[in-house]
């Protein structure tokens, strides 16, 4: 019953967060100097003039401004991202069939960040002041303030250029494998771009587990369990860790739409066929639908992922939600 | 519980990064002085790997990247300073207002900031970025208009505390207007703890700038490092300077940031420094 109400509270939220986007990409897409037809014709037609007439057309830019949100909004609710004009064919389904690899790179990398990060950062806390606090800490600090790029060309460098052990980029070797090396193939493709993805957004899990942690230990309740006799593994895994993990999952769920920019970039740096390596591309030809086209389904790929956290968050701690 | 010499530890963190940072600034300022040649301009072989005349080497055209990496300097610091800037202003305006008033107001702003905050906010500067055309400009804006959340949500709990201590009360008994007990009475009260979040958004608007840049969003008259190493992606397998050395300069700027961030974080949280011990 928790969840259903979890999801009732959410739908609204839901659409309304998805028709601001919208107002958002149409305020965008008005917002570019000159015709805004011109500018989602990108290189591939601006100077045909029938071709431009055609847009006008379709979007209904010759109507009143009003008329004109409304016939954007009405389009994104059926999903008519419209057309990509560099690739002449629908923006929904070039972009729908990348999203796949994207899940395969993201959702491990978060998975990843989460736990190891989570980990270390209570691991830190418990033992704040000693070295291994220092250690853990200062390892997180280097990360965060490293460009994510940049650790992907670095371990291209030492892993593909120097050591010759992992492949370089794409999510497949060029002679196609089936069964289960297939299957190791991509794994081994996926490793590199996941590990530089998770290394950032695993300082950042470090860093507030870490706050968190040190702020429950403070607490009441914990000495408490010390003192009728607890050890301290099991106060730590029966009183702490649940509370000390909330921040972090409320976190992931704001993280998301971090991930998805970093999506962007580190697939252009591994050459990996997601929606990141897409909206890369459109970027380059000026294909400008596509790339609206990404900011909405990874925004709506937000939304949903806002779902899951509420419904984890409630799964830990049974108080929320209950008023 | 061990008692680890915090304060020395923190004192140690403030001198490096402020010394690096400082370095960083001089290049920035002097870097016509300092760089041995113009950034831009064909000056030697394409590819020289380190040497004595080309102390960090040159890139595919030629360029000497020493000269980049000095010049380079300058993005990242005005970009870092004045998106941070602007971004505390806009998140100073929201917070205030939604925490002083609270009601329905502060469901409207904060409804709105919590919009800002989930969105792919890289993707959404990249859009802004391209469809405004890339330039110093277009890149500040795009950033300050993701980075303000933070500081919003900040102020505005601030704000909600102090509307209800008493210098406030007294100065609305004495007739003051909303705006001067905003500005005058809660603003300097409530601006520390925002020093120390603004610090840490420096370091996250140089990064976007860099990653910008990197993905080909450079304003196309400045150079900078994040351009350096896209630039050169082509041929980063041949020649491993063009990326590592741009790639330094942004970890040493960012990680300095960073480091003075958190000595400032630790002093306006007191109850956090104590706990862990210090």
């Amino acid at each position: 019953m928790r969840f259903v109400a979890a999801l009732l509270a959410w739908l609204p939220r839901a659409f309304l967060m998805l028709a601001a986007i919208g107002l958002l990409n149409f305020a965008l897409i008005r917002m570019a100097p000159g015709d805004p037809a011109a500018v989602l014709a990108g290189e591939s037609g601006a100077s045909d003039e029938q071709f431009i007439a055609a847009i006008h057309r379709d979007y209904g830019l010759d109507r009143p401004l009003r008329e004109q949100v409304f016939t954007y909004l009405r389009r994104l609710a059926v999903l008519d991202l419209g057309m990509s004009y560099r690739t002449q064919r629908p923006v929904a389904s070039v972009i729908f069939e990348r999203v796949p690899a994207t899940l395969l790179l993201t959702v491990p990398a978060l998975l990843l960040a989460i736990i190891v990060g989570t980990s270390l950062g209570t691991l830190a806390a418990t033992r704040a002041g000693t070295w291994k606090d220092t250690l853990i800490t200062s390892m997180a600090m280097l990360f965060y303030a490293t460009p994510v790029f940049w650790v992907g060309l670095l371990l291209i460098l030492l892993f593909s250029v120097s050591l010759e052990v992992l492949p370089p980029f794409g999510m497949a070797s060029f002679i196609k494998k089936t069964g289960m090396p297939g299957v190791l193939d991509v794994l081994q493709h996926l490793i590199m771009p996941v590990l530089s993805l998770a290394l950032f957004y695993m300082a950042v899990y470090v860093r507030v587990a870490r706050a968190a942690t040190i702020e429950v230990l403070g607490r009441g309740f914990v000495r408490t369990a010390y003192a009728k006799g607890l050890s301290s593994r099991q106060t730590l895994r029966r009183h702490v860790l649940r509370n000390a993990v909330l921040p972090s999952v409320t976190l992931a769920g704001l993280q998301v739409g971090q991930l998805m920019g970093g999506a962007v970039i580190i697939e252009s740096v591994f050459a990996w066929p997601g929606i990141g390596r897409l909206a890369f591309d459109a970027l380059m030809q000026r294909d400008y639908n596509v790339i609206l086209g990404v900011f909405f389904v990874s925004s709506a790929m937000v939304v949903v992922a806002n779902l899951l956290t509420d419904i984890v968050l409630r799964l830990i701690d049974p108080r929320i939600g209950r008023n | 519980m061990q008692r680890p010499a915090l304060g020395g530890l923190r004192s140690w963190r403030f001198a490096i990064g402020a010394g690096a940072l400082l370095l960083i600034a001089l290049a920035a300022v002097f870097a016509p002085v300092l760089a041995p040649f113009d950034p831009w301009e064909i000056v030697g072989g394409q590819l020289q790997a380190p040497g004595a005349k080309h102390v960090l080497g040159t890139d595919m055209l030629g360029r000497d990247v020493m000269s980049g990496i000095i010049y380079g300097a300058r993005v990242s610091l005005v970009i870092g300073l004045i998106s941070t800037a602007c971004s505390v202003a806009i998140g100073v305006l929201i917070g205030s207002l939604a925490g002083y008033f609270g009601g329905f107001v502060d469901r409207v702003l904060m409804r709105f900031t919590e919009f800002f905050q989930v969105i792919p906010s890289f993707l959404f500067v990249v859009l802004l970025v391209a469809i405004m055309t890339p330039s110093m400009t277009s890149i500040v804006i795009g950033i300050a208009l993701v980075i303000w959340p933070p500081v919003a949500r900040l102020v505005r709990s601030e704000f909600m505390t102090l509307r209800q201590r008493e210098f406030v009360e007294a100065a609305r008994v004495a007739g003051l207007s909303h705006g001067r007990i905003m500005m005058a009475e809660i603003m300097p009260n409530a601006l520390p703890p925002v020093i120390a979040v603004a610090s840490l958004m420096v370091a996250t608007s140089i990064l976007t700038e860099a990653s910008l840049s990197f993905l080909g969003l450079a304003d196309p008259n400045m150079i900078s490092w994040g351009y350096m190493i896209g630039a050169a992606r082509t041929v980063f397998r041949q020649a491993w300077w063009l990326s590592v050395f741009p790639g330094l300069s942004l970890l040493v700027t960012v990680l300095a940031v960073t480091l003075l961030a958190d000595v400032i974080g630790d002093r306006h949280n007191p109850t956090l420094r104590a706990m862990a011990g210090g």
